[in-house]
Order: structure tokens, then sequence, then C-alpha cells
């Protein structure tokens, strides 16, 4: 096993490594949202039974809790990747701007999840 | 010190497999970029959309998503979500599995998504043209 190059013990956590993972997995934890989305799908084309069932998971205290959690780390890996989009354009790659966009990012996420679940009645229903 | 030996075609076949193919290395990484750039309105239209049907029952949703347009952008997005998705996950798998184990993981990740992308896609497909 080769040492892997940042040294994982040694490297003190910063905006840009943390949000640099962090894209990565948002990304993993988004596909699993993207999965049963399309399981929402299916339920609903086969039917008011599976849909039924589908969502009274969804609307369990856990299902809302894991849908916020999915809403937020959607918002961040779709934050993360505009600004990877940008950089691929060689635009905002100045260590300042890199940190004015991380910043962005995270709180644009923030508030955008808190207006996606303030506005929408899925907690009211 | 042993002489090197001359390298053989085949070896040089054998050490250039799986690092990529000639001109071509950039399509994937292109269209992970391409699904990205799509995926941008069409994640924001979709959270949008299931904000404002606010935890709908069955005939609300299905009402929304037999409207052509519901349904066409739902296609759209879902070719391009799991075209993205195949195309990260195999980046992901490419950077942390070294074993035996990653070309079978790729092909499954490949066929997974191919699957579950159809799946949706034929979801929404009977939802807007059948009923």
């Amino acid at each position: 096993m080769r040492p892997c190059s940042p040294n994982i013990q040694n490297y003190r956590p910063q905006l840009t490594s943390v949000l640099s993972i962090a894209n990565r997995i948002t990304a993993l934890i988004s596909t699993v949202a993207l999965v049963a989305f399309v399981a929402w799908l299916v339920a609903a084309a086969l039917g008011p039974v599976p849909y039924d069932a589908l969502y009274a998971l969804a609307a369990s205290p856990i299902g809302r809790a894991l849908l916020v959690i999915a809403t937020f780390v959607f918002f961040l890996h779709l934050c993360g990747s505009i600004r990877h989009l940008f950089w691929d354009a060689v635009v905002g790659f100045e260590l300042r701007s890199i940190y004015v966009s991380g910043w962005v990012a995270v709180a644009a996420s923030i508030v955008l999840t808190a207006a996606a679940w303030l506005v929408g009645g899925f907690f009211k229903g | 010190m042993a002489e090197p030996r001359k390298p053989t075609s085949s070896s040089i076949a054998a050490r250039a497999r799986g690092l990529g193919s000639a001109r071509h290395g950039s399509g994937a990484w292109r269209a992970e970029r391409l699904t990205a750039v799509a995926l941008v309105p069409l994640t924001l239209w979709l959270v949008a959309s299931l904000v404002a049907l606010g935890g709908a029952d069955r005939a609300a949703f299905v009402a929304w998503l037999g409207r052509p347009l519901s349904a066409l952008l739902v296609i759209l997005l879902l070719l391009a979500a799991f075209r993205h998705t195949a195309l990260g996950l195999q980046v992901v798998i490419e950077d942390y599995v070294h074993s035996a184990a990653k070309i079978p993981l790729l092909i499954a990740t490949h066929l997974l998504c191919f699957a579950i992308c159809v799946a949706g896609v034929l979801a929404t497909l009977s939802i807007v043209l059948g009923r």
C-alpha cells in the first residue's frame, strides 16, 4: 500500500479539502436519493397500494429526517458542482475566490434546504 | 543487472490496457460535465415541483406526472442523471478499487444505472400514456 497524499491523519481539515471530498460523498448519497425517486415513480405507476406504502415510509419521522438530509446533501452537491463547472472554464481559481465560492455554496445549500422544506407542504400533510 | 527485455507488441498492449483509449480519453469527462449542465435546471425544476406538490397523494402525483411536459422533463432528468451517476461512480471506483473486483464492479455499475434508469422511464411513460 503506497502512502496516500494528502496524508489524512496529519492533514489539517480546511474548507477546500473538506468541500472537495464532500462533493464526492454527497454524490454517492444523491445516487441513493435518485434510486429512491425511481422507486417513487415505479410505485406510482404500479398503483395505490405500493404508492401508499412508500408514502407512509417517507412520511414517517425517520423518513422525513432522511428526506431533509437528502435535500441538503443534494443542494451541496449541486452548488459544489457548479463551482467545479466554473473551475473547468478556468474561472474563480484565485485562492480568495475559492474560499468565497466555498462558503457561498455551503450557505446557499442551507438556505435552499430550509426554503424547500418551509415552503413545501410535506411536513404539514 | 539483467538486460532489459525488449517490449513486444503484446506486452505494450497489456501495459496500455485499461489506461484509456487513444484520442477518446476526454469523452467520459466531457459527458459528465455535459450532463451536469443539463441537470442544474432539471433538478431545480424537479425539487420545485415536488415542493409545490407538497406531500401529494397518488392521484395528485399521477395528475402532475401525467402532464406531457412533466413527463418529458422527468425522462430527460432520468437519462441525464443516470448517465452522470454511472460516469461519476466509475471515477470513484477507478480511484479506490485496485483489486480484481474493479472491472466487474464497473460493469455492474453501468448495467445497474442503465436498468434503474429504464425502470424509471417506463414507469413515467406508463403514467403519461397508459392510465
